[in-house]
């Protein structure tokens, strides 16, 4: 074949562009594609295709789509936490002259898919999968606003991901760091695929992210159950509204400088380059104004989730309900204004530096008010250390050192000093691992009962909860003590010898978090195999106040038969105390969505687009942005989009609900 | 398509308006008028100034964003119960810290650390 067609064909992608000489990739590979043929054919086996097409994939009930989210989290937890052990493995043996077992090349991109994975295919998904489930439940909705476009999102957020898992194999990563700072990330210092890869994945799969921000704010202000004012908004569902008008806000400005970046690479403009009126630290100011309210967008839906388990679990009505609202308003707000504290050493000053100083040290306000909100909603509660609760424990101690910390960075002279330190690499750590991840696994504990109609095994838990508590205290500890005597970040090796008892004691750490996520796993497949010794009939099992305890575990596909109405703020609490009887007559027909396969074949498209950007296959990138176009027209000439779930089929459901729930009755 | 339980199609538009053709016509010669007039500024050079010509020509384009908001997107203070209000004030709001701030944050990176043009003790 001659050179040029090839050269047509595959662009930029030859035989060389295989990681083949990186042993430890290639076994990765090997063990990937081992894996990856047992699912599949254990799938094709077990003739599960159909089922997960029909039932699962082509969805559009947002109960499944939010635990399809959380799938996809747990999936990439592991992938990036594989990069993180990796890591302080490296940073633990690479002293006295030794080189460690990571070359630079292969080490600098471990770092950056780290962080890119563990924030946008990690930490996003998950939030996203839990507002996706809990938000139309706890406010008395059927589905969300856009049922097909949430089927979307979350398919374009597997884009993402797709692309990122596929850089590990084909080509590389970028080996910039997680914001892929110009003029590092430019054309002129990173010639090769990492960036595009980057870029691409971002792009891809920041259009999900914004159409589900869309999505749930409108679910929230327009399909509230009849009753429920603002507020009377469950407490998760205000934090899971100001996160998505966060997500709206400011994922578009990421979109932006991400596109003007693609364009100093691929067209030859010159926005961030050092030469021709291009300015790198525009990108830094810009990146930064989507980078700090992305960090609030991640912990604000846990803070509702602590809210929520706080409340239940000490038997009390959340203490201080409006503060804790105009608390999240406010940090809704203010995190806009903190952008510079990322980068007080670039230079602006010391009237900027102040100002921006004085902002963050003001937004831990909101957030104090909101922890001692929490203490005493459980000052004279009966508190339950049920396993959800337990986490809400350890959040509370573990996020208040990591909030100290983040004071004591945003002291501008103090920044001088830790910038770029292990300091911060310990800070961030501590607020997103006691925040986001404590969170995560308070609310994947809380609602499994509620998404499975069996509770997660609460020994496995416990095992869990240590492991991952200590854990966590063990890997981020000796980095804030590193970071005090000057270490800096991204390090691959080190001169000085005493350091590194310290980074041995965190790759200690880094092991115990592996047995965390271990147990976490076992924890899982326990529970399933033990389901029906932990199953709830009740559809209540925590005594719970919000409206989607009030349906039964799993909820039905139209969650509530009747549409409840709401008289306080903890709704379920208010029928419960009001001796609330089911209705067991009457059933009308309910209109729902219908299942499409689109988003998966948009989201496909969306891939081959982005895998043809990367590697410069023109063809292959014009084709699939006209198919991309042409399925998302001919999907509007789709008029089969919904139908009625019959009253007798509704009856026929609630019946058998009925049935389960006298004979649970009967046993008690 | 939301999954409310009534099969019907009616279309819920939560208060707000819709247009009139008085209402296009007007919004249309004022966006007109409001385009035409920078063009004229441009064009025939009629103010000396060139920084004043960019800020009267800004200045149409706030006023021009204000008659599409109006006579196109049909908002009021009532629409939609005062959520597009609200969402308005919120975008103001965040595009002015946005853009402030980013001016004065890059006009202090760029007299503090592009080389060769200033000493620094003499920067604020």
């Amino acid at each position: 074949m001659p050179e040029t067609l090839t050269k047509f064909i595959f662009g930029r992608l030859t035989l060389e562009s295989l990681p083949l000489h990186e042993p430890i990739v290639v076994v990765t590979f090997i063990v990937v594609v081992l894996g990856g043929f047992a699912v599949l054919g254990a799938i094709t086996y077990f003739k599960l295709w159909g089922y997960l097409w029909r039932e699962w994939f082509t969805s559009v009930d947002h109960k499944k789509i939010g635990i399809m989210y959380m799938v996809l989290g747990l999936v990439m937890l592991l992938r990036g936490f594989s990069d993180a052990i990796m890591m302080r493995l490296q940073q633990a043996i690479a002293f006295n002259g030794s080189d460690g077992y990571l070359n630079a090349h292969h080490y600098d991109q471990i770092f950056t898919a780290h962080g890119v994975i563990m924030i946008f295919f990690v930490a996003m998904p998950f939030v996203t999968g839990l507002m996706n489930f809990v938000v139309p439940l706890q406010i008395g909705a059927r589905d969300v606003s856009f049922p097909f476009l949430n089927n979307f999102s979350f398919w374009m957020t597997v884009g993402g991901a797709i692309l990122v898992m596929a850089s590990l194999f084909v080509g590389e990563f970028a080996r910039t760091g997680w914001l892929a700072y110009p003029p590092l990330s430019g054309i002129n210092y990173s010639p090769d695929v990492g960036v595009d890869y980057y870029i691409w994945a971002l792009q891809v799969a920041g259009v999900g992210t914004t159409l589900s921000g869309i999505n749930l704010i409108c679910t929230i202000i327009k399909m509230r159950a009849p009753g429920m004012t603002m507020m009377r908004m469950p407490i998760f569902t205000w934090t899971s509204l100001c996160t998505n008008v966060l997500i709206v806000a400011s994922f578009p400005v990421l979109t932006a400088v991400l596109t003007l970046l693609a364009l100093d690479r691929y067209v030859g403009t010159n926005f961030f380059t050092n030469d021709f009126g291009g300015n790198p630290m525009m990108y830094v100011n810009l990146i930064w104004i989507w980078g700090h309210p992305e960090v609030y967008i991640l912990i604000l839906p846990l803070f509702g989730v602590f809210s929520e388990v706080t409340s239940t679990f000490s038997g009390k009505r959340l203490f201080g309900y409006t503060s804790m609202v105009y608390a999240t308003v406010v940090i809704t707000i203010l995190s806009y204004l903190v952008w510079l504290h990322h980068f007080f050493t670039m230079g602006s000053g010391a009237s900027v530096n102040s100002f921006f100083g004085i902002t963050t040290m003001i937004i831990s306000i909101p957030t104090g008010a909101k922890m001692f909100n929490w203490l005493f909603t459980m000052y004279r509660g009966r508190i339950r250390f049920e396993l959800p609760m337990m986490w809400t424990v350890a959040f509370m101690l573990t996020f208040v050192v990591g909030g100290m910390t983040g004071v004591l960075l945003a002291v501008p002279p103090a920044d001088f000093v830790l910038h770029n330190s292990l300091f911060l690499i310990a800070h961030f750590h501590n607020v997103i691992i006691g925040g986001v991840l404590f969170g995560l696994f308070a609310g994947i504990a809380y609602w499994w009962p509620k998404a499975f109609g069996f509770r997660l095994d609460p020994f496995w838990g416990k095992v869990s909860f240590w492991c991952w508590v200590l854990g966590f205290w063990f890997a981020f500890m000796p980095l804030y003590i590193l970071g005090l005597m000057g270490v800096t970040r991204r390090m691959r090796v080190f001169d000085d010898p005493s350091l590194q008892i310290w980074f041995v004691i965190a790759a200690f750490g880094a092991a115990l978090i592996a047995c965390g996520i271990a147990a976490f796993l076992v924890q899982i497949f326990v529970s399933i195999r033990k389901r029906a010794e932990l199953a709830d009939v009740t559809g209540d099992p925590w005594d719970g106040r919000t409206l989607e305890w009030s349906t039964s575990s799993p909820p039905p596909a139209y969650n509530f038969a009747f549409t409840p109405v709401i008289r306080d703020n903890d709704a379920w609490f208010d029928m419960k105390r009001a001796g609330y009887r089911r209705p067991l007559t009457g059933f009308k027909p309910i209109h729902m969505p219908k299942n499409t396969g689109t988003g998966v074949i948009l989201a496909i498209f969306s891939v081959a687009l982005g895998f043809g950007l990367i590697w410069y296959m023109w063809w292959l990138a014009a084709l699939s942005f006209v198919c991309l176009i042409a399925t998302a027209i001919g999907h509007t000439f789709n008029y089969h989009r919904d139908f009625n779930i019959p009253a007798a089929e509704v009856a026929q459901t609630e019946e058998a609900r009925t049935a389960l729930l006298a004979a649970e009755g009967a046993k008690a | 398509m939301s999954a409310h339980d009534h099969a019907g199609h009616d279309h819920a538009h939560g208060g707000a308006a819709h247009g009139s053709l008085k209402g296009y016509l007007i919004g249309f010669f004022l966006s007109v008028i409001l385009t035409a007039i920078p063009f004229w500024l441009v064009m025939d050079g009629v103010i000396d100034n060139k920084q004043a010509t960019a800020v009267i020509i800004m200045a149409f384009a706030a006023v021009q964003i204000v008659v599409h908001m109006i006579f196109f997107l049909h908002m009021n203070p009532a629409s939609e119960g005062g959520w597009s209000m609200l969402a308005l004030i919120f975008t103001v709001i965040l595009v002015v810290i946005v853009l402030s701030g980013s001016l004065w944050v890059m006009y202090h990176l760029n007299a503090n650390m592009m080389p060769g043009l200033h000493e620094m003790r003499e920067m604020p």
